[in-house]
Parts: structure tokens; sequence; C-alpha cells
């Protein structure tokens, strides 16, 4: 593995993204090791989603690098980051509505095939197999989150909970090495939140490094390894479940002193 | 059944030209109902499955037809190598052009591709000296396919409604493909299919010059059947009307485009006995059907159908 003498796949360093006068995260260094669940909590504000935006090039940081194996991320585009096997879903759904269950998971395997324009539009042999196989690895993907009974469903036709499995179905279909979760059980009830919980350990499971940012303790308290607590855009605590919830400073941040 | 839809057109296409070799309103407007076809479909590829407007369609349409008038009339070029050359210049300037423009979005794209028709269309007015200026170029001469001169009426809606089936096979093909499905992942969200690895600014880029290569060669072939060019074919109104096309059959539906260039090359010949009132009756049959059918008149159609179908299924 790249990435110098420690074992990091994900290294954080003195990252910094302010808007106008506003500093949304402060100079934040972590570190990521492989194949864990990694949760990033805190209050409402703390900046959780912008360190998202910011890990996948959403946004531009102020400064600070973000490494992942060994590459370096703040000067790539998000299309970029995906080659490297980073890929996320979305706080706020950005399924495409305009297409069905499996043609969204399709999408997914975009990395995973090659076919371009000329070929496609005349749909020479080599785009049938291809075809064949991008809907077998999609298959493979909505069976993973249990989603094979409606693959040809119209996306636009799914209640919530379904769409935010799929999100993770076309995540997964790209077969990534880290995927990032932002806020996979808002909005779900108590038994989605329940199989979405055991999803999560199946994708760890499966050797894919999982970071999560999640509202839900009880969901981040079951799942997590490591769980680092963003205050205020700053790191106020970091380590296992147990110790970050003894921390008398992350109480403090939560309830009010 | 992937390709039924293009053989029931392709069906009914060649029983028109076989049943009615003599009528005017299979040929002549059949020819132009077949190039309409094509611009609209090719539109749509960007439009309604990319989410990308374009009001500068007609240009590429005329850079097609001012390339083959040019030189087979000035350079005496062979057409056929003449249109290569018009695939060419569409092909390049789309290229050149798609980056810059489709970096941006909503009603500045909207404006950018307007500019972009403008301009190109005021070339053709102002460059007389290479483009005939407002009076046009005439004596484009005719072609032949293999020795089969295409100097009929009749022969022209064969080549046109070939070139028509092909656009339908194309973006059929397009559409359920990789990169066709990377464009409406585009249009679904931007964000997500950066994400899942498309890179969005490229795949934008691809369907422009396509879209531009399938309006160049009806833009070629329109000039040798007409055997006259002036840039008023290619203004900024045909523009409009091409978008008109694709919205009232219905967006990110190849048969609604092509319903939608059907509809309105013909409705022009209908209203011709309202005389004066025919441009009225046309904005008010348009403005109904965008009101009450905002998904397009073939999509909402076809809904329509299939819902009845399930009911009948379901009382069974």
């Amino acid at each position: 593995m790249q990435g110098g003498d420690n074992m990091a796949l994900l290294t954080v360093t003195g990252l910094e993204k302010r808007f106008g006068g506003v500093t949304a995260i402060a100079g934040l260094d972590f570190q990521v090791e492989p194949e864990i669940v990694f949760a990033i909590i805190g209050p409402n504000g703390a900046g959780k989603t912008t360190l998202f935006n910011l890990l996948t090039s959403i946004y531009e940081p102020t400064a600070g690098t973000v490494t992942f194996d060994g590459h370096e991320l703040t000067r790539l585009k998000p299309y970029q980051i995906a080659r490297l096997g980073v890929t996320r879903t979305f706080q706020n759904l950005q399924v495409f509505l305009n297409m069905t269950v499996i043609e969204n998971v399709m999408v997914g395997c975009h990395l995973r095939s090659r076919c371009g324009i000329v070929e496609a539009a005349l749909r020479l042999p080599s785009v049938l197999r291809e075809e064949k196989k991008v809907r077998e690895m999609a298959m493979e993907a909505l069976e993973f989150c249990g989603l094979e009974d409606i693959a040809n469903r119209d996306a636009s036709s799914l209640p919530y909970g379904m769409l935010k499995k799929l999100e993770v179905a076309r995540a997964l279909a790209a077969k990534p090495r880290m995927l990032l979760m932002d806020e996979p059980a808002a909005g779900l009830n108590d038994t989605e939140t329940m199989v979405m919980s055991n999803l999560i350990r199946d994708i760890r499971g499966s050797g894919i490094t999982v970071l999560l940012v999640e509202h839900n303790m009880g969901l981040v308290m079951e799942v997590s390894d490591r769980v680092l607590v963003l205050n205020y855009g700053e790191l106020l605590s970091q380590g296992t479940p147990q110790e970050v919830q003894c921390d008398p400073r992350v109480i403090a941040a939560y309830l009010g002193e | 059944m992937r390709l039924a839809g293009l053989y029931m057109l392709a069906a009914l296409f060649v029983l028109l030209g076989l049943i009615f070799p003599d009528s005017y309103y299979v040929t002549v407007v059949g020819v132009t109902v077949c190039t309409n076809a094509v611009l609209a479909i090719s539109l749509n590829l960007l439009m309604g499955y990319a989410g990308q407007i374009s009001l500068g369609h007609a240009a590429f349409f005329g850079l097609g037809a001012y390339a083959s008038a040019i030189l087979t009339t000035r350079y005496g070029l062979n057409p056929w190598l003449a249109m290569l050359a018009g695939l060419g210049i569409s092909g390049t300037v789309a290229f050149v052009l798609a980056r810059p423009i489709l970096k941006l979005k909503g009603h500045y794209l909207a404006m950018a591709t307007l500019g972009m028709g403008i301009i190109i269309h005021i070339f053709f007015v102002q460059a007389d000296w290479l483009t005939g200026g407002p009076d046009g170029l005439s004596g484009i001469p005719e072609i032949s396919i293999a020795g089969w001169p295409i100097n009929t009426d009749l022969r022209w809606y064969w080549v046109f409604g070939t070139l028509m089936l092909f656009s339908t096979w194309v973006s059929l093909n397009i559409v359920d493909s990789r990169p066709g499905r990377a464009l409406a992942a585009v249009h679904g969200s931007e964000v997500a299919a950066q994400m899942t690895g498309v890179d969005t600014a490229s795949v934008k880029a691809q369907i422009f010059v396509v879209s531009a290569l399938l309006a160049s060669v009806a833009g070629s072939l329109f000039a040798h059947q007409q055997a006259f060019v002036s840039p008023e074919s290619f203004s900024f109104f045909f523009s409009i009307e091409l978008v008109t096309m694709v919205v009232l059959g219905g967006l990110a539906s190849t048969f609604g485009a092509l319903f939608g260039a059907v509809l309105l090359s013909i409705l022009p010949e209908f209203l011709l006995v309202f005389e004066d009132f025919e441009v009225l009756i046309y904005g008010a049959i348009l403005m109904i059907i965008m009101i009450f059918l905002p998904d397009g008149l073939f999509v909402s159609g076809s809904r329509f159908v299939t819902q009845l179908l399930r009911k009948r299924d379901a009382g069974r």
C-alpha cells in the first residue's frame, strides 16, 4: 500500500474551509484506517456534510490536504476521485428519478464498463456483450441491498426508505474502496434503520471502508469502529464509541453545560 | 422488443411511399417531415435526455447546408465529399464550443446557444463573398446514389426517410447504453453523476457533437434537394420551432420528438384554409397542449394507453 509508513487509507491534514467570514471547517487533522466503519458525529451545523463535500471535491478547501491511498484529492474533480475508488451517498437524496431502479445502479457501473458514444450509437456487438455484463453487475448490487424484486420499477415511484437503499446500491455498484454515507438513516423508521445498520455491517464485511455521518446515535454506536466528534468545524474528540460516549467535552457539546 | 417502434415506423414509411407515390402530401410534405424529424431527434438527445437546452440547433443544419452548397457550386467538389466536409466543419464548431457553452446552466445556457445560432446566422447573411449573402446560393447540383440520380420528389422521400430511420435507430441505441445512461444521469443529478465517475463535461460535449453531426447531414441533403440555400432557412425562428417540436412531442422520448416534428410539419398544411388566422390558430393549439399536456402529446398519450391496457387486464 502507498502512503508512507502508516497504514491509514485516508489522511486529512490541516483541512480548512471558510465561506466568506464563516469558518465551517477549522484546521482538521485525522486518519482513517482501512476496512473499518469510521463515524463522524456532531451537533447540527458542526460541519459534517461540509467535510464530506471537501473529501469528494465538491467544495475546494481554503487550506489543507486530503490524501487517499497516496493520492492527493483536493486538486481532483469529483469524477476523478470516484475513479480512485471513493464514492458517496447524499443527505438530500440524489437518486436519478428519471430512470428505473436498475438503470440507476447501471450508472453506478459506469467506471467498470468502457463503451463509448460511437460504439453505442452504432450498437456494435461489443456493446451488447457489455450491456449484459453491466446488467448482471447492477443486479448483484441490488441483491446485496435487497432491492432485486423492484429492479424494473421507476425510481420516482419508490418510497423514501427504498430510495435511501437505492443510493447505497448505486454507490456499491462502482465497487468502491471507500464509501461516504451521509445520514443513511435519516427519515427511516426503526425497522428500516435496523436493515440499514445490517447493510452497513455487510458493506464493511465486504472490505469497503465506510465513512459515516449520522445523527442516530444508537446506529452510530452499534456499527462504528472509530468515532470522530466535530463541533463548530473543530475536532472535539476521537476514539472508540465507548471512549467518545464517556468524554465530558462531548457530553457538554451535545447537552449544553 | 427494443426496436419494435422503429420497425413499425419503417413499415409505415415504406407503405406510404409505395401506396401513394404521386401524392404531394407523402412525397413533398414527407421530405419536410423527415428533415424536421432528424433535427428534432438530434436536438432531443441533447435537450430531452441530457437536459441541456439549445436555442441554436438550426445553425448546425445551416453549416451542413452551406458547406455542401459552397463546396459543390464554387469549388466543384463531389457532393459526398462536400457532405463529409460539412460534417467536419459542424463537428469541429460543436466540439470547440461545447465545453465553454455547456458549462453554463438554465437561462445562461439558453442565452449562449441562442447567441451561437444568431452569430452563425449573421455569418450566412454577411459573408456574401462566400455564402451569397441574403440572396443565398443557387444551382446546387443534384446527387446520385450508386448511379441512381435523386431527381424526383419520390426519390428524395426515400433518401430523407432513410436518414430519418437511421437517426431514430442511433437515438434509440444511444439512449439504451452506457453513454446514454450517463447523459440521463447528468439530467437527473449532475453531482451524483460525477460521484459515480461520469465526466459530465465530456459526455455533454460528446452528445452536443453527435447532435450537431446529425443536423449537418440533414442540412447537406436539404441543400441538394432544394438546389438553393438562403439564410432564412436557418434562422433563430427555426431553432425555436425545433425546440417546440421536441417539447410538444415530449422530452426524453425519441418517438416523442419524431411525433412533434410530424405534427408541426403538417399542421401548417391543414391550417392554410384559415389564411390570415393561420398563425393565431397555430399558437392557440400549442398553448392548449402545453397547458393541459405539459409532458408532451406523445408521452402523455402513450402513458394514457398503457394505463387503459393495465386497467383492462386488471378487469379480467
